[in-house]
């Protein structure tokens, strides 16, 4: 565009005005701005949350490393049959039962805690 | 064995498939229905879908096969293709679900907010869903084959053309429906003629079972770490399949996520009972077989043998279907998200008649490698793509929703090194240049230092390029890890 040349009228305008909500809750409306301390309460969760996930899988990788050693050690293959073949399915579906508990009450916590309920 | 009952079962699953996927089409009316279904399915349709879609035909013939060769060292493989979700559970499911994408490029773009990473994540998600489909099409061949003496490219072309029109008719709707129908027939399927089975077994007085590895099992030089090999693979690259991860998007919310998660393991690990009395069985009725090259078709010829007359007739033929249902379910699951990451990022628009030019370009390619490569142990080809999902979208997920530090250098550097250092490791395995000692082993199994490779890359990269933190992490970690009920947009607030 040359300097001389003039620019087209435009109509200006703010922005549309909006009444913003006060937020009902505090740790809520933080969460939301993103600001430092929200960001601390979604790390608080996050933690939470890593923990419980790291726990399984502690407890699956510790029993899962050891038993092929095991396995080798025993030479018996009636056992492996067994524990492989049975007894493994229930157990994997008993640790991610209890995860699943651990993870639903990690946030059931949190929303008290963001709401800013007593906590019972 | 009769030909008719077992093409009559064959026909009568083909025919039910487009049926039910024709009932899914009357309400799949938009593009979200016909993608994910409006993100509306219930815990308990989505786990029995999940679960049908993943039960392959590794799941439904090779372990059987492969426990009467090798062993019950094999019985790693359904306890590891189980496992898989308890770990997608623990790191992946909720967050998966909360971020909003809807393949795992979307995944990778809203993450990482760079158009190149995206691109390389499409790239290995269609390679890893092609190695995958290549065994479910020889399993069909090998099938009609066996039980009716079809030419063996048949099975491979009958099951690419119900695919294609089962998904390019009615998309992610019909699908769940079509994949938790299957669920049940397959259960049926290996439950009845299981029961039968063991009666016969029991009225021969019960004799005892050998359950040491025969002869031939010499299937590993270095059978301990051919066993940590297959676990790391099967444990972490469930998550990353691409037919497994875009079923997640069609929950409602994080928490559904999870539970869809737990009832996925519940209703596998049901199914998982029953390979292993074929193999048991398979290995007293079924010597011959132990020696032959076609192992897999054991639990298909199994009724025949041990039962015979009408019964044993009937039973196979029930058999055969459910294996027809084994390919069929995931290879449309996979052949459906192959499909999804062609249309959004090769072809140029998103539109629904794009998507089925891509359903059409995602199976002929592994109808044509099916057709070419041949003689491979399903569930070992299956374990392949494992491996390269395991050591590239397993550390780009729990990285990406875990560490706030990832950057895309670093994320395509993990991706290219370890899911193409495997790619590379199973591509000499397959072209049987090395057949030997700890080479052999290490190619054969690559996940046990592959993994390692792509979670280093990732992390060591991403360190030294700090300054490529994507700005919208912060966001991103809240949306993935706040319950649904807390986020802004929810509860109508300013965002």
């Amino acid at each position: 565009m040359t300097a001389d040349a003039t620019p087209k009228r435009e109509v200006v305008t703010g922005e549309p005005r909006r009444v913003r909500p006060l937020p009902r809750y505090r740790a809520q409306s933080e969460i939301d701005e993103q600001t430092a301390l929200g960001d601390a309460y979604v790390r608080s969760l996050m933690r939470g949350q890593l923990r419980a996930g790291l726990t399984a899988f502690a407890l699956l990788a510790a029993v899962v490393g050891t038993l092929p050693l095991a396995f080798a050690a025993l030479r018996d293959t009636t056992v492996v049959w067994v524990v492989l073949g049975v007894a493994a399915y229930p157990l994997l579906t008993l640790l991610a039962w209890w995860y699943v508990r651990r993870a639903e009450r990690n946030e059931r916590d949190f929303a008290r805690l963001v709401k800013g309920r007593p906590l019972p | 064995m009769s030909q008719s009952y077992t093409v009559t079962a064959v026909a009568v699953v083909v025919v039910a498939t487009i049926l039910v996927g024709g009932f899914g089409l009357r309400i799949s009316r938009t593009t979200s229905d016909f993608y994910v279904a409006s993100r509306t399915v219930r815990p308990g349709l989505n786990a029995a879908a999940i679960s049908g879609e993943y039960l392959s035909a590794a799941s439904f013939l090779g372990i059987a096969g492969l426990l009467l060769l090798h062993g019950p060292d094999m019985l790693w493989y359904p306890v590891g293709y189980t496992a898989g979700y308890l770990v997608l559970l623990v790191f992946v499911a909720a967050p998966l679900r909360r971020s909003g994408a809807y393949t795992l490029p979307d995944f990778a773009e809203g993450r990482l907010e760079s158009r190149p990473a995206r691109r390389v994540v499409s790239a290995l998600v269609v390679g890893a869903g092609w190695l995958y489909l290549v065994p479910q099409l020889q399993g069909a061949g090998l099938t009609l084959e066996i039980l009716t003496g079809a030419p063996n490219w048949f099975g491979a072309v009958l099951v690419a053309v119900v695919v294609v029109v089962a998904v390019a008719a009615g998309g992610m709707r019909s699908i769940t429906f079509v994949q938790a129908f299957q669920y049940w027939l397959k259960l049926t399927a290996l439950l009845v003629p299981a029961i039968f089975l063991l009666l016969a077994w029991q009225g021969d007085g019960r004799p005892a079972i050998d359950f040491d590895p025969t002869e031939l099992s010499s299937r590993a030089d270095h059978p301990l770490y051919a066993t940590y090999g297959l676990i790391i693979a099967t444990f972490l690259g469930t998550m990353g399949l691409p037919h497994v991860v875009v079923r997640f998007y069609t929950s409602p919310n994080g928490r559904a996520a999870r539970r869809t998660t737990l009832g996925v393991l519940v209703l596998i690990g049901g199914f998982y009972l029953l390979p292993p009395v074929y193999g048991a069985l398979g290995r007293l009725y079924a010597p011959a077989q132990a020696l032959g090259k076609d192992a897999d078709a054991a639990v298909l010829l199994l009724p025949d043998l041990v039962i015979g007359g009408t019964a044993g007739d009937l039973l196979g033929a029930l058999v055969a279907g459910g294996a027809f249902a084994a390919f069929l379910s995931t290879a449309s699951g996979l052949t459906m998200a192959v499909a999804g990451v062609l249309t959004q990022d090769v072809l140029p628009s998103r539109g629904v008649r794009h998507f089925r030019l891509a359903t059409l370009l995602a199976i002929l390619v592994p109808l044509g490698g099916s057709l070419v490569v041949s003689g491979m142990p399903v569930a070992d080809a299956v374990a392949m793509a494992f491996a390269v999902s395991a050591s590239s979208f397993c550390p780009l997920l729990v990285l990406g929703i875990w560490w706030r530090r990832l950057t895309p250098p670093g994320a395509i550097a993990g991706l290219l090194l370890g899911g193409g250092s495997a790619l590379v490791a199973i591509g000499i395995t397959v072209s049987g240049a090395v057949r030997s000692g700890w080479p052999h082993a290490l190619l054969a199994w690559p996940a046990v230092w592959s993994v390692p490779v792509g979670f280093l890359a990732m992390i060591l990269v991403s360190l030294a390029t700090r300054s490529r933190i994507p700005p919208g992490t912060k966001a991103a970690m809240t949306r993935f890890h706040l319950p649904e009920a807390l986020m802004p947009r929810a509860r109508g607030g300013p965002r």
